[in-house]
């Protein structure tokens, strides 16, 4: 068994882990898919900040949300 | 300003979507973790290379959970920037810090060890390999304590000041958020109840095995392990659920008596085991709550102030107020709107003030606000009604997290017994009972959640900010078109979670390396 002696070993470790996956490399395709759509397409195109969508600085925002939290009664 | 009552349910209809979501993972990961990790323990202590190889399956399974499930909690934290701005800016920093310790430590934590656990079986020491498996299973752990601090944090906000300045809640007592009682409890509570979901998983996929006359001696010694874990998670989910429903019964009264269908409280009340609600009743209405109901006498009484005469308020007597509490006799809820109302209008003064440079009338406002900050969100209420959760959806949701607990320690202890005596291999029709109760220990979990989350209701944070205020001023058409993508999204990950789970469960533990095919 050719054990971990030096830091090296570890990142050597995790390099043929991935290099020896076989059905594990679906789990990462679908963790990399599901993180592009999430990151990419989600966030980008239907989850802006609102606040800093709208706003410039935290005056700004603070303003608006003072705004409506006044006008919400 | 009117808010579009539809935006409201759609937001929470998408946020309700997403956490319900994301939570068919955590259970099953911090569950499966302990049982794996026992598992590995025992390898560690007897050298036999059966505990390894049982190990290694569920891990296996564990870690398709771990990839399908991680990350879908960041869509909720979209969802407070997109649909719920107000409250994202409101909170200010007191999300911040917890998220951002959760992201730091946990998920480094996770993702140093977990690739140990898979990757290092013939890579390190078995001392090592056993650490890391742990620490990961501590690191999925922690990362429930932030998230569960925060949730905490909503339920009684402590630890924070408001500035009306920046209209934000800033932390000034980390130590109070973090080391809320509520935000332990809630950790223990959501942690140790979790075991239940992983037991049941393991019980089930192994009677599984069973019935298809597979891996006699793996599905024997996993069920072994599973029955015992699951049964110490609900005995000690019960000793960490009492303590909550009292602390619900200090902080959040109104929840309490949601979850009990109580209208008129009394002294000596009892604890509903089984009933049927009315299904026409609204507050001060004089008509029955129930249509039938078996009670322990006086033990709600017990569970909420640790003594069987005590007076528990109902629904009707927290809208009227001028019951006695610890603080004195208690407000009327029209009187806590009142109050919201001079809290409001004393935030709109001090704008003005500020705009104005009037240092008085600055002060003023300022002074009007703090002493009538504790009932802010009362403000927003047209009506004291507007304060009563949905009764009937936290009512039976209690009662099915707690008959279904119920229901899993017994099957876990029966399963040990007869599994000890060595004939549970015999027994198809436990078996097929233990495999079909997998998706209930699932429904217990989630209702569990139904009943601290839609029981909070109509509240975002409790007392100071209620959903209405919460939600963003954004059209409906926008948060009902990601309600649906979002939909499709996730029944398709789900599918693939269930197709590669269920292919690597038929495939069984013979198929030795646990990524590596």
């Amino acid at each position: 068994m050719d054990r971990i002696k030096s830091v090296s070993g570890f990142f050597k470790m995790y390099i043929e882990g991935f290099r020896t996956m076989t059905w594990g490399k679906t789990l990462w395709i679908i963790i990399l898919i599901k993180l592009f759509i999430m990151f990419a397409v989600l966030k980008v195109f239907f989850f802006p900040n609102i606040l800093s969508k709208r706003f410039n600085t935290n005056e700004q925002k603070s303003e608006y949300v003072k705004e409506q939290l006044i006008n919400k009664q | 300003m009117n808010v579009d009552v539809s935006l409201i349910d759609w937001s929470r209809a998408q946020f309700a979507l997403t956490a319900m979501y994301h939570w068919l993972f955590v259970p099953l990961t911090l569950g499966l973790g302990v049982i794996m990790a026992v598992m590995e323990s025992l390898y560690y202590k007897t050298g036999n290379e059966k505990w390894k190889r049982t190990a290694k399956f569920w891990m296996k399974l564990f870690g398709v959970n771990f990839a399908i499930g991680v990350a879908t909690g960041i869509i909720l934290e979209f969802e407070f920037g997109t649909n719920w701005s107000n409250y994202s800016w409101f909170v200010g920093d007191i999300f911040g810090a917890p998220l951002a310790i959760e992201g730091i430590i946990a998920f480094f934590m996770e993702a140093t060890f977990i690739a140990v656990m898979f990757f290092g079986w013939k890579k390190v020491s078995k001392g090592f390999h056993l650490a890391s498996t742990w620490l990961t299973v501590f690191g999925a752990t922690i990362s429930a304590l932030w998230i569960l601090i925060a949730n905490a944090w909503m339920q009684n906000p402590v630890g924070m000041e408001f500035n009306p300045d920046t209209v934000r809640n800033e932390m000034n007592d980390f130590w109070a958020l973090a080391l809320s009682p509520i935000a332990i409890n809630k950790f223990l509570h959501t942690v140790i109840s979790s075991w239940l979901v992983g037991a049941a998983f393991v019980v089930g996929i192994s009677s599984w095995f069973l019935l298809k006359k597979r891996e006699k001696e793996f599905s024997i010694d996993s069920i072994k392990i599973a029955a015992i874990v699951g049964t110490i998670g609900i005995v000690l989910s019960v000793i960490t659920g009492d303590s909550s429903a009292h602390q619900v019964a200090q902080k959040q009264p109104m929840k309490l008596a949601a979850m009990e269908g109580l209208y008129d409280g009394g002294n000596g009340v009892g604890l509903v085991a089984v009933g049927l609600l009315s299904c026409d009743k609204e507050p001060n209405d004089g008509k029955d709550p129930d249509i039938f109901n078996i009670t322990f006498p006086k033990m709600l009484s017990f569970l909420a102030n640790r003594d069987i005469d005590s007076y528990v308020p109902g629904i009707n007597d927290i809208i009227n107020g001028g019951y006695p509490t610890e603080k004195g006799v208690a407000l009327s809820t029209q009187e806590k709107m009142d109050r919201g109302k001079l809290a409001i209008a004393a935030l709109a003064d001090f704008s003005k003030a500020k705009k104005a440079k009037d240092s008085t009338a600055l002060y003023d406002a300022k002074q009007r606000l703090d002493e009538n900050f504790k009932y802010f969100g009362y403000g927003y209420f047209k009506a004291p009604e507007d304060a009563v959760p949905n009764v009937s959806l936290v009512f039976y949701s209690f009662r099915i997290m707690v008959i279904l607990a119920a229901y899993f320690l017994l099957l876990f202890i029966v399963v040990w017994i007869i599994n000890h005596k060595k004939k549970f291999e015999n027994m198809k029709w436990l078996q097929w009972v233990c495999l079909l109760s997998i998706p209930l220990a699932y429904i217990t979990s989630q209702a569990g959640w139904i009943v601290a989350e839609v029981g909070r209701q109509p509240w975002a944070i409790q007392d100071i900010l209620p959903v209405m205020a919460a939600v963003s001023d954004i059209s409906v058409a926008s948060v009902k078109t990601t309600f649906f993508i979002f939909l499709v999204l996730l029944t398709v990950l789900f599918v693939a979670e269930l197709s590669i789970m269920i292919k690597q469960i038929k495939l069984g533990p013979e198929a030795e390396d646990t990524l590596h095919g």
